[in-house]
C-alpha cells in the first residue's frame, strides 16, 4: 500500500449466490488520479465501484477515503459523486435543479444565491448554460449525461465515480464526451474511478488502467505499459489484438518468424511457447519472391490492416501506417519479418 | 401524414356512436330533472335543482363523504405509496405477496366484507365515533386494487433504482428520496389511482348503506324515495362535480411540485 494513496480499497471481496463478483481485490488511488477498471462483463468492476459509493455491501474488506475508514458509512453521507449508465436525471427538474439538488442537502446548507453560482459555474464547465431551465426529457443522452456529470461534481466530490457513463450514447458523442471529461477531471483535479468495458475509451483517458477478472486485479499499469508490456496472457489478449504465433523459448527470448525477440517477464521460460505478437509489431514489405501472401487489405484511414497467411501456414494480421502499405492489395506477395519489441509468451496448447 | 377521407368518416362515426352512447342518459337525466309536474304542463323547471341547496341531510352528506375521501387520499398519498415505492426499492422479494395483498379486496364480495367489519364498526361507534368518516378505513382498503395497480405500473414505467441510488450519493436519505424523487416522478400514476380512489369513496353505497351510515350516495337514495326528480338532480351534478375535478386537478401545478416535500 503506497503512502501517497488518496483511496484504498483492501481486499475486497463479495459474492452473489455463488458467483464470486469480487475475490479480494486491493486498489489505491492516488490524489487527482483517473484509474480506469476495464474488464469483460461480470469482471467484478462495476461491484467495485457500487462498493466504493456505499451502494454495495461488501463480505469482506475496507475502504479508505482520504485517510478516514469509511467502510460502513452510508452512501448518503460518504461525499462521492456518480454518474451512472442509465439516465439517471431526476426527470420533475430542470437541469439546474438538478444540479443544485446536492447542494441544497450539504450539512452546512449552502445559501441560495451561491449555489446558484455553483450551479451556473458547473453548466458552463460542461458547455450546457444555454439549457438551464430544461428539463431533462428536453435533453439528448449527451447532454444529459453531461448534466449528470456537473450534478455529481456540484458537491465537490472526494471521489468522482463514474458507471459506464458513455455506453449509452453513440460513437461520436461517446469520443467527445470522453475526452471532456477528461478536460474536466485534470481541471478540477478530481480523484476519478472510471469503470468500462471499452478498452480504447479505457486506455485514452486515464492516468493508469486495471484489467480485472474474476474479481480480481490481473494488472494495472499505464495505458502504453499495460499495452507494451503485459503481465498476463489475459491481460495481453483482453487488451487490443494479438496474433498467437508458436516458436521456441529459450534464455529469455522466442525464435518466431525467423527472428529472434525478448520475452516479458511472466512469460513460459523454456520449451515450445505462443508469442501474443501486437499486429503493429509486424513489418511488412512488397516482395515479390516473398515468404507469405496478403490475403486482404482493410483501409482504416490513418493505418491499414493486413491479413496474411505465410508459407508454412501461419495467418497473422499486421498493422502498419497507410503510406508503408501503399501498393500492398490482396493477394500480393510479401515478406514479413517481426520488429524488436518484447513480446509475452504463454504455454503451448 | 394526411388523413383520407375514408378514415376521417371513420374516425368520427366512431366518436359520434360513443358519445350517443354516453351522453344519451345524461340527457336523459337533465331532462327529467326539469321536467314540470304533471303531465299537461310543457316548459322547463328548475326547481329540483334548486331544492338541491335547501337539503339540509344531502348536504352535511356531501360534507362527510368529502372529508372521508380526502382522508383516503392522505392515507393513499402517505402510507399506500411510500410502501409501494420501499417494496420495490427494498424488499423486491415482497413484491409479489404485496400485490396479491392488495388485489384481495377486489376478490371478496362488498358484502362479505360489511358482514366482517360489521363487528369492528359497532365497537367504532360505541367507543370513538359516530361519524361516517370512519368509513375511511375501510375504503382505503377497498381502493388498494385500484390505486396498487396504477402505482405499480407507473413505477414499471421509471428506473426507480438508479434514481433512488443517484439521490442517495447526492446525499439524500430514504424519506426524501421517496417524496422528493420517486414520488413527483411517478406523479402522474398517483393522481390516476388517487382519482379512482375518490370516485370510488364518494360513489360508494352498499357497505355504508348497510352498516347505516349517511353518506353522499346513501342520502340520494332516500332522497330519491321520495322525490325522483331532486335525486336525478343530484346524480347528474355530483357526476358534472367529478368530471370537472378530473379536467382540473392534473393542470393544476406543473411537474408535480404540489409533491416535492422541501424540507430544506
Amino acid at each position: 500500500m503506497s503512502a501517497s494513496a488518496y483511496v484504498q480499497l483492501v481486499d475486497l471481496a463479495k459474492h452473489f449466490g455463488k458467483v464470486k463478483a469480487l475475490d479480494g481485490l486491493t486498489l489505491d488511488i492516488a490524489e487527482g488520479e483517473l484509474v480506469a477498471l476495464l474488464g469483460p462483463s461480470g469482471c467484478g468492476k462495476t461491484t467495485a465501484l457500487r462498493a466504493l459509493a456505499g451502494l454495495q455491501e461488501l463480505d469482506r474488506g475496507q475502504l479508505i477515503v482520504d485517510g478516514k475508514d469509511v467502510t460502513f458509512q452510508s452512501a448518503s453521507k460518504r461525499g462521492m459523486g456518480m454518474v451512472f449508465q442509465a439516465y439517471s436525471l431526476f426527470p420533475h427538474m430542470t437541469a439546474r435543479e438538478n444540479v443544485e439538488y446536492g447542494l441544497k442537502l450539504r450539512v452546512h446548507k449552502t445559501s441560495s444565491q451561491s449555489r446558484k453560482t455553483r450551479s451556473a459555474d458547473l453548466l458552463d464547465l460542461v458547455g450546457l448554460s444555454s439549457h438551464a431551465n430544461h428539463y431533462p426529457h428536453q435533453l439528448s443522452g449527451g447532454q444529459q449525461q453531461r448534466i449528470a456529470l456537473a450534478r455529481a461534481l456540484a458537491i465537490s466530490p472526494k471521489v468522482l465515480l463514474l458507471d459506464e457513463p458513455l455506453s449509452a450514447l453513440d460513437a461520436k458523442v461517446r469520443t467527445q464526451l470522453r475526452e471532456e471529461i477528461r478536460r474536466i477531471q485534470i481541471e478540477l483535479g478530481t480523484t476519478t474511478l472510471f469503470v468500462t468495458h471499452d478498452q480504447e475509451e479505457a486506455l485514452s483517458i486515464a492516468d493508469r488502467v486495471g484489467v480485472m477478472r474474476n474479481g480480481q486485479l490481473e494488472q494495472i499499469a499505464a495505458p502504453a505499459e499495460l499495452y507494451d508490456r503485459p503481465k498476463t496472457s489475459f491481460v495481453a489478449e483482453f487488451v487490443g489484438l494479438t496474433n498467437p504465433i508458436s516458436g521456441k523459448v529459450s534464455g529469455g527470448s522466442i525464435e518466431i518468424l525467423g527472428s529472434v525477440v525478448k520475452t516479458l517477464p511472466g512469460s513460459v521460460s523454456s520449451g515450445t511457447g505462443i508469442a501474443l505478437v501486437r499486429p503493429e509489431s509486424i513489418d511488412v514489405v512488397a516482395n515479390n519472391s516473398g515468404n507469405a501472401q496478403v490475403t486482404a487489405a482493410s483501409f482504416l484511414g490513418a493505418s491499414c490492416r493486413l491479413n496474411i497467411t505465410i508459407n508454412d501456414g501461419t495467418k497473422v494480421t499486421a498493422q502498419l501506417p497507410s503510406s508503408d502499405a501503399a501498393g500492398i492489395g490482396a493477394g500480393a506477395n510479401v515478406s514479413v519479418s517481426l520488429l524488436d519489441m518484447p513480446v509475452f509468451v504463454k504455454a503451448a496448447g | 401524414m394526411k388523413q383520407t377521407l375514408g378514415v376521417k368518416i371513420w374516425r368520427w362515426s366512431i366518436i359520434s356512436i360513443v358519445a350517443f352512447y354516453l351522453l344519451v342518459p345524461l340527457y336523459a337525466m337533465l331532462d327529467f330533472s326539469t321536467k314540470p309536474f304533471g303531465f299537461a304542463d310543457t316548459g322547463r323547471t328548475f326547481s329540483a335543482w334548486a331544492t338541491i341547496g335547501k337539503q339540509e341531510d344531502l348536504l352535511q352528506a356531501v360534507t362527510r363523504s368529502l372529508i372521508t375521501a380526502a382522508i383516503v387520499m392522505a392515507l393513499i398519498l402517505f402510507l399506500v405509496v411510500p410502501t409501494a415505492i420501499w417494496v420495490q426499492l427494498k424488499l423486491p422479494l415482497l413484491r409479489r405477496p404485496f400485490e396479491l395483498l392488495c388485489l384481495i379486496p377486489l376478490a371478496i364480495p362488498a358484502i362479505v366484507i360489511v358482514v366482517g367489519i360489521a363487528p369492528l364498526y359497532r365497537w367504532i361507534s360505541i367507543n370513538l365515533s359516530e361519524s361516517p368518516i370512519t368509513l375511511a378505513g375501510v375504503y382505503s382498503m377497498l381502493i388498494l386494487p385500484y390505486t396498487y395497480r396504477s402505482l405499480s405500473a407507473a413505477l414499471d414505467a421509471v428506473d426507480i433504482h438508479t434514481l433512488a441510488e443517484a439521490a442517495t450519493t447526492l446525499g439524500a436519505g430514504i424519506s426524501r428520496v421517496i417524496f422528493g424523487i420517486i414520488m413527483p416522478t411517478i406523479k402522474t400514476g398517483i393522481i390516476n389511482g388517487s382519482f379512482i380512489a375518490i370516485a370510488l369513496v364518494l360513489g360508494e353505497f352498499t357497505i355504508s348503506n348497510i352498516l347505516n351510515f349517511k353518506t353522499f350516495q346513501v342520502v340520494i337514495a332516500q332522497i330519491g324515495r321520495t322525490n325522483g326528480q331532486v335525486a336525478v338532480a343530484v346524480s347528474l351534478a355530483s357526476l358534472l362535480f367529478v368530471l370537472v375535478l378530473l379536467l382540473l386537478i392534473p393542470n393544476k401545478k406543473r411537474h408535480g411540485a404540489i409533491l416535492d416535500v422541501d424540507i430544506a
